[in-house]
């Protein structure tokens, strides 16, 4: 690999970090897993002239629930993710969508919150943080805010955070009893990005769908909320006919784009089958099945 | 440290593969590992555009950044004559663009520079001042009257059309499609590939300013025709080129052609005095160098009512991008493609092929393939499948209705091959036992009940490999011979030197084991060298499955010849009459007393100790092979898929591959062989796409958009084996590299047209995507 010259960091500290951002500016970027960021050093796509590594800080690799809340660290990996027992057992949607991230290799590496900022519309993180109704933590030197997934993201590649900003910690709300989710992901191959996939999470409440989430990769400029679908499930029963609805609903929210994996039309239809299969799946699971 | 094996290595026996200690251990010597001392680096500026006017180049701006030291353009190369040069068709290519690009991704300019970040850095300001022109992408746009004439510093050249060519016998072709009772048509496309070898193309050219030597490190898989090739387009006195063709990362024919960034790399070598590295980057090597396919095809064929063939008639248009390159024999356009009656007795066939120029790298190698065989079998595979579907006829018994039988070998085509041998009712049967066939037509027919669909592809492959006879085939006027030279030290171990070269097909193992089953020399005693051209006896090279048809037999006479001087040696030493000496795997001994014997040990050291009178001291020497006819692989391959109504999905449940490669030197070795082509063949069969958009932009460019299966998702394939050995090849073997690749697309897509062929569906052309599925699906209502 042969990328533009840059100058190479590697604080101890979070705050040492934010310190470098701090004066950087916009001509520094951190350097989490790499996996998206050495490809585009490689291509000459980006050239910044420093990196920020964040790989030297300890205490940023965690995956916990704590009142109430999910915690996940910036370092915690695909690959922690893939093997978590906690996310297993409760947080399925979280669990089905790891081991469909990208290879083994790469999932060794990347890390979930790496992939959140770098908001590539076919990445599958932010589509299942959609769905969680997830909330980001963004740390500057100068203090931190919090802003839900739905409102981080603002097309290809771009978000709301700032250059001198980090992503601290992802929060989402922990799993309920009578909860479900399920991820699926059309790909050509093993390690592809999605050509489509589809994120569900649903809580149940007495055969009831209290709330539900939806999220859509690969089929719009950025990650999908499918709210119209998330509000007609709300309250109803998951009958066939709802689920079609939804279903519906979720295909009609997908502004997909022509392009060698497919068409508009293809796109779209995988929409509607991945949202009708993961429905039935999430709800399999939240009556304690699957 | 050698592999420890209880195995001596004789023919048949699965010996570990000598070659793998140093590649696992990460101890292999590749083009890249090598570092010269001085050594410069060299980067490529290419041409964004695919067709366009150069109006001006500035190199200013890359000749001013610290580190460079020459940036390369045309207009230099054309002081030396050196701007073009003569392709392996007979056509000539821009080593670096004078007067326009012709495609995308074409080399413009070279900066080297001390080091390979600052060559990249300069290599990016070059500015060039572009007059884009329309690009042509299709061979049907470029035969178009008014098409923009890509090839007009050609004089002479007023269109794009590059040739014609035809073969077999059209008046009786029409006499077999007039006397028919149906006529089955199939169009169909053979996408553009790419061999794309793990290891990228390279050299290291290492100019002596003051000797005039020059040598070459390059990823070669041919290096002595290379060095007469360099020869003839650099004018170097060939004496003085030393092509050394490291280890090579695969190859699958893209290290066939000689590349503009090694003619260039040389030439600064020369110029600047010191060695130049180049080695390309992946976007680099998948954009400019060989592809493959991209072959417009369409068939009919002429049947009686009861399923039997007639005739065949065939049209082909080739796309062969800017410039005529195709690695083939000089004596066909179109390689040939047209054994492409395939494994049936055809009486009649008549093949007409064309070839245009369009805005697109040049190339045609034959990837993993035997020069456009891969392209036949398909077109005849897909041809039968049609035939059985509208005929309503099962794939399999329509096959065994139409094979070449057992006894009709040697047997001459309608088209001019003679296929030295075959039994293909027999691989075909072991493959349909080994699948359950009969059990899964019940299943399909269940499953088709409910809506669902699954398919059993059958193709019935038959291969032309071992170019060749040197009368017929020749490269650039080489002929196709082979040569290995062989000596045997006085402590009984030996060097075999080749004229062929490994790309990974593991040759230190297989060759050694011809060696071991005619000298009885233990493998793991006998060190197999390749690729110096300072080192080994002249050869072709290794592409085309032709190491073991015709390196493999040159091995086995060569064996044979020190044998006979052997015998003389054991003989003399068994104080006995040569013609009473018996030579058992290792052994000589006098007929009738076994026990009194001498090893080929014992007789290695007489040959340099205690020798016959007036007999000549060594135990060496050389043989070159010119082969009497091609050999024939043949095999039956069966594919079970399920397809997801919803998505189109198509996923292989089962694949059964029965080969018959005539006799196994190291069955491991031809299993792995196998597994490797059957992966490659469901990458082409269903994801691998070089396409280009209405600008020629190219749209492959990376792993990300051109994929390669890995172990995740390509099929486990129970394999099955027949054994008919080729009669004419001194061991009976047939090349075996390529069958894999050449067989399995066809059984692929024809799995995916028996799951939706009552549906209607005829064809879906490869890579069978699943959104060309659901598409077709779509169509016909059958869409979940
Ligand atoms: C071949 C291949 C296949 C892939 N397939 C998939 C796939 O199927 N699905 C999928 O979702 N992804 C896929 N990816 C992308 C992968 O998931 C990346 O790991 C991920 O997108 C980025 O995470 P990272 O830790 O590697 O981030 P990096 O590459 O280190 O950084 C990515 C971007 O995020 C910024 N960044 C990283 N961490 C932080 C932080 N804590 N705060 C602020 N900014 C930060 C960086 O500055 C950079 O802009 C694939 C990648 C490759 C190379």
């Amino acid at each position: 690999m042969l990328p533009a010259p840059f100058e190479y960091h590697a604080p101890h500290t979070t705050e040492e970090t934010l310190e470098l951002l701090d004066q950087l500016g916009d001509e520094g970027k951190v350097l989490a897993g790499g996996q998206s960021l050495i490809p585009l050093l490689k291509l000459r796509f980006a050239s910044p002239a420093h990196l920020v590594d964040i790989n030297k800080i300890t205490d940023l690799d965690f995956l916990e629930e704590r009142d109430g809340t999910l915690r996940i660290g910036p370092l915690f990996r695909h690959k922690s993710a893939e093997r978590s027992s906690l996310l297993a057992s409760r947080y399925h949607v979280m669990a089905d969508a790891a081991p469909q991230i990208a290879d083994p290799i790469i999932r060794n590496r990347g890390t979930i919150a790496g992939s959140v900022v770098h908001a590539d519309p076919s990445g599958d993180w932010g589509t299942v943080l959609l769905a969680l109704d997830a909330d980001l933590v963004l740390r500057s030197k100068s203090g931190s805010r919090t802003v839900k997934a739905r409102d981080f993201f603002s097309g290809p590649f771009s978000t709301t955070i700032e250059p001198t900003e980090i992503l601290s910690e992802i929060r989402i709300p922990a799993a309920k009893p009578q909860s479900g989710g399920a991820y699926l992901k059309l790909e050509r191959k093993v390690g592809d990005f999605a050509t489509v996939a589809v994120a569900v999470h649903l809580q149940m409440d007495d055969g009831k769908v209290r709330s539900a989430g939806i999220g859509l990769t690969a089929v719009g400029p950025q990650n999908l909320k499918a709210e119209r679908a998330e509000a007609a499930l709300k309250g109803a029963r998951l009958d066939d006919a709802t689920i079609k609805e939804a279903a519906a609903l979720a295909a009609e929210a997908a502004e997909p784009k022509e392009d060698h994996r497919g068409s508009v039309e293809y796109k779209r239809n995988v929409v509607r089958v991945f949202t009708e299969r993961g429905l039935k799946r999430a709800y399999e699971r939240a009556r304690g099945g699957g | 440290m050698a592999v420890e094996t209880p195995l001596k290595g004789n023919i048949g026996e699965s010996i570990k593969r000598k070659e793998d200690d140093r590649f696992i251990r990460g101890r292999g010597n590749y083009l890249d590992d090598i570092v010269l001392p001085g050594m410069l680096h060299m980067a490529i500026h290419r041409s964004p555009f695919a067709h366009a006017r150069i109006k001006s180049i500035n190199t200013d701006a890359a000749q001013a950044v610290p580190g460079v030291v020459a940036v390369v353009t045309g207009a230099l190369l054309a002081q030396h004559k050196l701007a073009w040069m003569p392709t392996l068709s007979g056509d000539t290519q821009a080593v670096l663009a004078t007067d326009k690009v012709r495609f995308q991704g074409q080399e413009v300019a070279c900066v080297i520079a001390t080091d390979p970040y600052v060559a990249r850095d300069a290599a990016m300001l070059v500015e060039v001042d572009y007059e884009v022109l329309p690009a042509v992408v299709t061979p049907q746009q470029a035969l178009q009257p008014d098409a923009p004439l890509i090839r007009d510093e050609k004089e002479g050249q007023t269109s794009n059309h590059i040739y014609h060519w035809e073969a077999g016998d059209k008046a009786k072709t029409d006499e077999a499609f007039a006397k028919a009772d149906r006529v089955v048509k199939l169009d169909t496309f053979y996408p553009r590939c790419h061999p794309s070898p793990l290891e990228t193309c390279g050299i290291v050219a290492d100019v002596n300013s003051a000797t005039g030597h020059a040598t070459l490190y390059m990823t070669s898989q041919a290096p002595h025709a290379h060095r007469t090739l360099f020869a003839i387009v650099a004018g170097l006195p060939e004496q003085n080129i030393r092509i050394i063709s490291p280890d090579i990362g695969g190859g699958f024919g893209n290290k066939v052609p000689i590349y503009p960034g090694y003619v260039v790399a040389t030439a600064a070598s020369l110029l600047i005095g010191k060695p130049v590295k180049w080695v390309e980057d992946r976007s680099e090597n998948l954009i400019s160098t060989g592809f493959a396919r991209d072959f417009h095809m369409s068939g009919e064929m002429a049947l009686r009512n009861d399923g039997r063939i007639l005739g065949l008639r065939v049209k082909l248009l080739s796309d062969n991008g800017a410039f005529y390159a195709d690695a083939q024999p000089t004596k066909f356009k179109a390689g040939l493609f047209h054994i492409v009656t395939g494994s049936y007795d055809v009486a009649a066939a008549h093949v007409e092929a064309d070839g245009a120029y369009t805005n697109k790298a040049p190339g045609g190698v034959a990837y993993r393939c035997s020069f456009r065989v891969t392209e036949a079998s398909y077109l005849i595979e897909r041809l039968v499948e049609s035939a059985a579907l509208e005929m309503n006829l099962d794939p399999a018994d329509i096959r065994l209705k139409n094979f070449i039988q057992p006894e009709q070998f040697p047997y001459m085509s309608a088209t001019g091959f003679e296929y030295d041998s075959g039994n293909y009712p027999k691989a075909m049967q072991l493959a349909l036992d080994k699948l359950g066939y009969k059990e899964l037509r019940k299943e399909q027919a269940e499953k088709r009940k409910k809506g669902e669909l699954m398919g059993i592809g059958v193709a019935s492959f038959t291969e032309v490999v071992g170019a060749g006879p040197g009368k017929h085939y020749d490269i650039a006027g080489l002929r196709m011979f082979d040569s290995a030279e062989l000596r045997v030290h006085p402590t009984g171990k030996a060097i075999l030197k080749l004229g062929v070269k490994s790309q990974g097909q593991g040759h230190e193992t297989t060759f050694a084991q011809i060696v071991t089953e005619e000298l009885g020399i233990p493998a793991a005693d006998i060190e197999v060298q390749e690729g110096d051209t300072d080192n080994t006896p002249y050869g072709l090279g290794t592409y085309a499955s032709r190491s073991t048809p015709v390196g493999g037999a040159a091995t086995a006479m060569v064996s044979r010849k020190l044998r006979d001087k052997a015998k003389k040696i054991a003989a003399h030493l068994l104080e006995a009459s040569e013609a009473d000496i018996e030579f058992d795997h290792g052994k000589f001994f006098v007929r009738g007393s076994p026990s009194k014997s001498k090893t080929i040990q014992d007789v290695a050291f007489a040959a340099y100790t205690n020798l016959p009178d007036g007999m000549e001291a060594g135990l060496e020497g050389v043989t070159y092979y010119d082969p009497p006819n091609m050999t024939y692989p043949f095999g039956t391959y069966l594919v079970v898929v399920d397809i997801d109504r919803g998505t189109g999905q198509v996923k292989v449940r089962r694949m059964v591959a029965v080969d018959d490669c005539g006799v196994r030197i190291n069955p491991m070795v031809v299993e792995g062989q196998l597994h490797g082509g059957l992966t490659e063949g469901f990458g082409i069969a269903f994801m691998q796409l070089i396409t280009f958009d209405e600008e020629g932009n190219c749209l492959g460019s990376n792993f990300t958009d051109y994929l390669l299966p890995t172990s995740w998702e390509t099929p486990k394939f129970e394999m099955g084996e027949t054994v008919t050995p080729s009669p004419h090849h001194p061991i009976g073997a047939k090349g075996v590299g390529e069958s894999a690749t050449v067989g399995s697309p066809a059984a692929f897509v024809n799995a995916v047209i028996d799951a939706v062929g009552h549906l209607g569906i005829r064809n879906i052309d490869m890579p069978v995507t699943s959104d060309k599925v659901w598409a077709a699906l779509s169509e016909k209502g059958a869409a979940e």
